[in-house]
């Protein structure tokens, strides 16, 4: 650090002489006379808003006058920027200022720099602007030779920093990980610890420098280089277990004290250190017993050395404990950990309350008796009077719910509920009150009051999942028909009482589920006329607090029951007063009900009773209006034309000029809409294709809230995962509540000696109702995943419900734009399966394609046919690409079918695909191993084939892959051989899947071999992988391409120069078809649809045109890094042929 | 960490850092309900709050609250420990902090800051460390360094 005084006292020596920090009474003077202090002491001085509102206004329009001003120096626009912030930090709009920050930050010496620095870190976001105009000030700070200089570059860039400009500071920053100063590669490391978070593919290239930031000989760069690693790990785990011996060791030495002094903080070693190392490793045990076994020991130390009773030693605990928790299990571990919680809940300091009671929510699942060891202490928590407390209480008692204490735990959730006012809370809880009653309600009664309060209070706030869940829970009821009927029953009567009473006023969303089940299950009632009902009703149409939303509801239900009734009054008064509304919805519902009403029979056939779960067919290609459309063609009409379609076509009509940004591509742009590129090219020959826009159509219809009464299943689901896995419901144990009480008070009679004053009985019995079914002799209903408790509430399970409104659209669309692809890989899953017998492989890989696929009669097939089969196939999918294909030599074809080796079925599997030549990648003496990759349809098929060169004979060869980043290697069987015979060759294959994009990526493993029992040997190898070894063309029609394009949310652009070979748009395509396999799926006029996906299935879509040498490439995908990764590669190609 | 605000009894905003973009309208709407909040809480309350999805951490120094926001699954309390550091950082870069000194040298409490934490993360966690790197670049000020009267010691410590 001496070195920062020495360089900066040479650049500015006329400045030392100014006085120390700390300084005396006259500085205090200086100060007051300063602007901002008459600035404040003025603004302290106001006494109303409006008065600190003008005088901030005056001082606002004075400071743009003075930043405007050419004549203000330097070291006065310093002092305004100070002013500026001040105001900003009041609540006013400053934004004036902003550029002249950037110029502060620009053109000052040392000190005004370090203003304009902090005003740009304060004024600006990561993608305003006027922050591109901030990067050429820090690539040149970064290259000063000034310390402090580069000291705020590199703060300013890990603050706030264009993600699109990354490239340019990038190598910059690199080098500075290599820079003597402790502090500057500690902020480098931390910048690239920020464009980590904002573009994780801009970094990845360098992750082995992090690894070099991680053996620091300094500890602070390490400390620093270890938030990089915890997002890494949190985001993929696997690819970071061999670090797990070195954090470790770093843990540790930290724990041992091994650190020097000044990482201590009152008297503990470096405990920021230590969170993090433990956090790290949390993640790295989960579910890992290998490595979780390398920490035991560590963890073990820390729960041993936390003993100081203070704040921060409990920082670490609490960590520590979290740590012990998320790993592979160790029972001793398990009990100290278990003991400190004991400390923290029982602990009279509130935070440290909390935090036990934090704890217990997230062990209660492996460890129900824990909190029965606290019960009472958790009793206690309930009525604390910090709202938080109760909080967590409720959300550590929502996780032991089960059927026996379920009416206790949502009482005191709907009490808390009633005193919330904030709306987070009042969503979160509402949702979490709703799923335990559908789960565990114990009767009808108790069911309709809790969901009834569930909707009072969640209103119009809540999440639109629980009224629907609820309805269609009520519509499709459970095996026992009277049972249900009592359900709506008890339903349609509460509602009637409750709308009954005087005015109350209910939520929509409560009135619209109100309106249904009034409309659908009113004929259950015996002694209430329908009239009576539908009067209420209308009172409720004639009120102006409702919605006209709930209007609509309302007058279905008033339609549904018209049928039923018999004197229709109301009705007619009803029809009366809407047929003149001025809301035209109203007036359209009116008028179907006149209709209707005027034809009884028509409406009883049209409105059955109790009907709502049966399907309808419902043509939903419009296709009875085919005969209209051909008419209106055949008189010169225009073809239908969607809505995107007609946009894309207005704009590249206005388009003259070519406003695309050249050379930066700004993958965020906002301004080119959604519209699809596709639409441009179909316009020619949709025109009336009913099967498609008939679609939309219906789809528009649909929209009003009445139509979704008559959806095809009633109500229109959107859980859909929740429905698949249950199967009918059990019958509940109808036992009270009391009951279960008494129970548990005798059982607590036994274990615990009583000591009491009538409060704390009344605790006890409510602990009993609270932690019935939570002893050792029931932990399987602590568990609520544990499908054994009843649950009374069940949906039956209905495969058609996956079909059905919106959800179908885009169900269908993957479906179709991944059938040509599974057709494709039928041959290959076909071979595989067969000749491997791996069983749990195919699951995986159908899973993608199980609709179209029947995967088990594939297997059945005799062996014989399948090789038959196998050599009938030919190679169509790159029939017209002229890459080689590998032909196996005849004999080994022939001697397929006697000799099942591994090795020779496999060559034979291969031939279909494409495949690289085989390189050698090591060798010595004894073997050469070279390897090749094949392209799979479904994956990458790396193959190594291991020559024994030596003339003896080689003992357990084994061929072990490492664990890569990026990558998920599975080992074909057959890897590990006994014996190698002198001179020959065996062949590994290991299948490579991709887990996230990635630009390039290495893949290392060894070959180890014994020689003759005795001498073993090693040889490491790696070979290189590149995403393009992952892509593979997607076919699908230009429909789907243009559905697709519409979904998909992450788009890219770039304009590319072609070379002159190239310059047509055919031969450009061709090229990337070649180069990338992507697959063309249509070439209109100077554009061009292509499609690819990413293994195992991330779809790309690109859509290119042409503009004399220049080719625009618009990328689009579901995964938002794919597109760059793709641009790259296709720049790569056309700027390489 | 997403973000931090100081501000006093009153209800004033002291100091702002931001480390997740947000705009404009969501920084002013969200500080304003957080000071409500936290305002209303009673002195033997939690230091802890939920509030929408994330963790809301705050200690009161005298008369100014620190409040910092972080993620649920971070840890509260050596969040707390990272507001005291902050608050010894200042009380011996000040000598004996108050909200004066806070108020009329927000830029200085600004810096200190971003040596200490930087992107949200700890940075550099030695006290003389954070001052060595502060002191190295103030002694290029020719602005004195005001001084108040103290009004309270606010550290408790």
């Amino acid at each position: 650090m001496s070195d920062i005084v020495e360089k900066t006292l040479t650049a500015l020596p006329g400045l030392f002489l100014q006085n120390q920090p700390g300084g005396g009474p006259a500085a205090a003077k200086a100060s007051f006379s300063s602007r901002l202090g008459s600035l404040v002491r003025g603004i302290t001085a106001l006494t109303s808003k409006h008065e600190e509102e003008k005088l901030i206004q005056q001082e606002l329009s004075s400071l743009k006058a003075t930043v405007s001003a050419p004549t203000t120096t330097l070291k006065m626009m310093k002092e305004c920027m100070v002013r500026l912030i001040y105001c900003e930090m009041l609540g006013y709009d400053a934004s004036f200022g902003y550029i002249h920050a950037i110029k502060l930050a620009q053109q000052g010496n040392l000190l005004e720099k370090r203003v304009g620095y902090l005003a740009v870190s304060l004024f600006l976001h990561e993608s305003h602007e006027l922050l591109l105009l901030l990067v050429n000030t820090v690539v040149k700070d970064l290259q000063s030779t000034n310390l402090v200089e580069v000291c705020m570059a590199l703060t300013v860039v890990s603050q706030i920093f264009p993600r699109e400009m990354i490239p340019a500071v990038l190598p910059l920053i690199e080098d500075k990980l290599q820079h003597s100063k402790e502090i500057v590669r500690r902020k480098a490391v931390l910048a690239l610890y920020k464009f980590h978070l904002i573009a994780p593919n801009q970094v990845q290239h360098i992750h082995i420098k992090f690894r070099k930031a991680l053996c620091d000989r300094d500890v602070g760069v390490m400390a620093a280089s270890l938030h990089i690693y915890l997002r890494m790990i949190k985001e993929n785990s696997s690819g970071y277990k061999d670090l797990t011996g070195s954090f470790v060791t770093i843990l540790k030495q930290v724990v041992g004290g091994k650190l020097p002094v000044e990482f201590n903080y009152h008297s503990v070693p470096a405990p920021w250190l230590q969170i993090q190392l433990l956090r790290i490793l949390g993640l790295l045990g989960k579910d890992d017993q290998r490595t979780s076994e390398l920490m035991y020991d560590v963890l073990d130390e820390s729960l041993r050395r936390a003993e100081l009773n203070h704040n921060v030693t409990y920082a670490i605990l609490f960590e520590c404990v979290h740590t012990v928790y998320s790993i592979y299990p160790k029972s001793e571990l398990l009990e100290k950990a278990a003991k400190c919680i004991g400390k923290f809940v029982l602990s009279p300091k509130i935070n440290l309350k909390y935090l036990g009671l934090k704890a217990l929510t997230y062990v209660i699942q492996q460890d129900p008796t824990l909190a029965l060891q606290h019960q009472m202490t958790i009793i206690e928590c309930l009525d604390h009077l910090d709202p938080i407390i109760k909080r967590e209480t409720l959300e550590l008692l929502y996780r032991i719910t089960n059927a026996q204490n379920i009416t206790v735990i949502v009482q005191k959730m709907l009490e808390y509920l009633h005193q919330s006012k904030e709306e987070y809370v009042i969503v979160n809880l509402v949702g979490k009150i709703a799923e335990l009653a559908e789960k565990y309600a114990p009767d009808n009664a108790w069911f309709i009051q809790t969901m009834n309060a569930v909707f009072s209070v969640g209103g119009d706030v809540m999440h639109p999942d629980i009224p629907n869940n609820f309805l269609r829970l009520l519509a499709e009821g459970f095996d026992d028909e009277t049972e249900d009927q009592q359900l709506r029953l008890y339903a349609v009567q509460s509602y009637l009482t409750l709308l009954d009473m005087e005015n109350v006023f209910y939520p929509q969303r409560f009135l619209q589920v109100m309106s249904w089940v009034l409309g659908e299950y009113s004929y259950l009632l015996d002694k209430e006329m329908p009239e009576e009902v539908i009067a209420k009703l209308y009172k409720l149409l004639m009120n102006d607090s409702v919605s006209s939303e709930t209007k609509a509801w309302l007058i279905a239900a008033v339609t549904k029951l018209t049928s039923q009734a018999h004197s229709s009054n109301t009705v007619e008064r009803l029809i009366h007063e809407f047929t003149i509304s001025l809301d035209t919805c109203m007036r359209q519902h009116a008028f179907e009900l006149k209709h209707l009403h005027e034809n009884v029979e028509l409406m009883k056939s049209l409105l059955p009773v109790d009907r709502s779960c049966e399907d309808l067919v419902v043509d939903a290609s419009l296709s009875f209006l085919d005969g209209f459309v051909a008419e209106g063609l055949s008189q010169g009409a225009a073809p239908y034309k969607p809505h995107h379609q007609r946009q894309e076509e207005k704009l590249s009509q206005e388009k003259v000029l070519n406003f695309e940004p050249y050379g930066l591509s700004f993958s965020s742009s906002g301004f080119t809409g959604r519209q699809s590129p596709a639409g441009i090219s179909l316009g020619s020959d949709v025109s009336g294709n009913s099967a498609e826009t008939g679609l939309k159509e219906t789809n528009s219809l649909k929209l009003e809230g009445i139509k979704k009464l008559w959806g095809k299943e009633g109500y229109l689901p959107k859980k859909e995962s929740k429905t698949g896995d249950e199967s009918g419901a059990l019958p509940v144990p109808q036992e009270s509540i009391m009951e279960n009480v008494d129970q548990a008070i005798t059982k607590k009679d036994q274990s615990q000696v009583l000591t009491q004053s009538k409060e704390e009985k009344e605790k006890q019995l409510l602990a009993s109702s609270l932690f019935v079914g939570l002893g050792s002799e029931s932990t399987i209903n602590l568990l609520g995943k544990a499908d054994t408790v009843s649950h009374k509430f069940r949906r039956k399970s209905k495969v058609k419900e996956a079909k059905s409104g919106e959800t179908t659209s885009t169900h269908n669309m993957t479906c179709s734009s991944f059938s040509s692809l599974s057709n494709v890989a039928y041959e290959d899953d076909y071979y595989s399966n067969t000749l491997h017998d791996t069983g749990d492989k195919e699951l995986k890989k159908f899973s993608l394609s199980s609709e179209l696929l029947d995967s088990e009669s594939l297997t059945e097939l005799p062996l014989v046919e399948k090789f038959s089969y196998c050599s009938l196939s030919t190679p169509s999918l790159f029939a017209n690409n002229n890459m080689e294909i590998f032909h196996p030599p005849q004999s080994t074809a022939a001697s397929v079918a006697k000799e099942s080796s591994l090795a020779s079925s496999f060559l034979e599997e291969t031939t279909e695909y494409m495949h690289s030549n085989a390189m050698e990648v090591c060798n010595n003496e004894t073997i050469s191993v070279s390897s090749y990759k094949i392209w799979k349809d479904d994956c990458l098929l790396m193959v190594w084939s291991v020559t024994n060169k030596s003339g003896l004979e080689l003992k357990s060869a084994d061929l072990e892959i490492f664990p890569a980043e990026n990558f998920k290697v599975t080992e074909q069987p057959g890897c590990c051989l006994p014996v190698m015979e002198a001179e020959s060759t065996k062949s590994f294959q290991y299948s490579v899947q991709i887990e996230k994009p990635f630009t390039e990526g290495n893949l290392t493993g060894f070959i180890s071999y014994h020689m003759m029992d005795t001498h073993s040997a090693q040889l490491e190898f790696s070979v290189n992988l590149s995403l393009l070894d992952f892509i593979r063309p997607l076919k699908i029609s230009s429909d789907d391409f243009g559905k697709l394009w519409l979904s998909f949310a992450n788009d890219v652009k770039q304009n590319v120069k072609m070379s002159e070979s190239q310059a047509a748009l055919p031969s450009a395509l061709k090229t990337l078809q070649q180069k990338l396999r992507l697959h063309i799926i249509e070439i209109i006029g100077n554009e061009g649809l292509l499609a690819c996906q990413l293994l195992p299935s991330i779809p790309c879509l690109l859509h290119c045109r042409v503009h004399a040498d220049i080719l625009a490439l618009w990328f689009r995908s579901s995964c938002s890094t794919l597109p760059d990764y793709l641009l790259y590669q296709c720049q790569k190609v056309m700027e390489g042929s | 960490m997403q973000f931090m605000l100081l501000f006093s009894r009153q209800g004033k905003l002291r100091l702002q850092k931001w480390y997740v973009p947000l705009s404009d309208k969501e920084k002013k709407k969200i500080t304003r309900e957080l000071v409500q909040t936290v305002l209303a809480r009673k002195p033997k309350m939690c230091s802890f709050l939920e509030w929408r999805d994330l963790k809301i951490v705050y200690k009161r120094y005298a008369s100014l609250y620190f409040c910092c926001a972080i993620e649920d699954q971070d840890n509260e309390l050596i969040t707390l420990e990272i507001i005291h550091r902050y608050v010894e950082l200042l009380d011996k870069y000040f000598g004996s902090v108050c909200e004066l000194d806070i108020i009329f040298n927000f830029e200085k409490a600004y810096f200190i800051l971003d040596e200490f934490l930087l992107g949200g993360e700890v940075q550099e966690t030695s006290k003389k460390n954070v001052l060595k790197a502060i002191e190295q670049a103030d002694l290029l000020q020719e602005d004195s360094k005001p001084r108040s009267t103290r009004l309270h010691s606010c550290v408790k410590s």
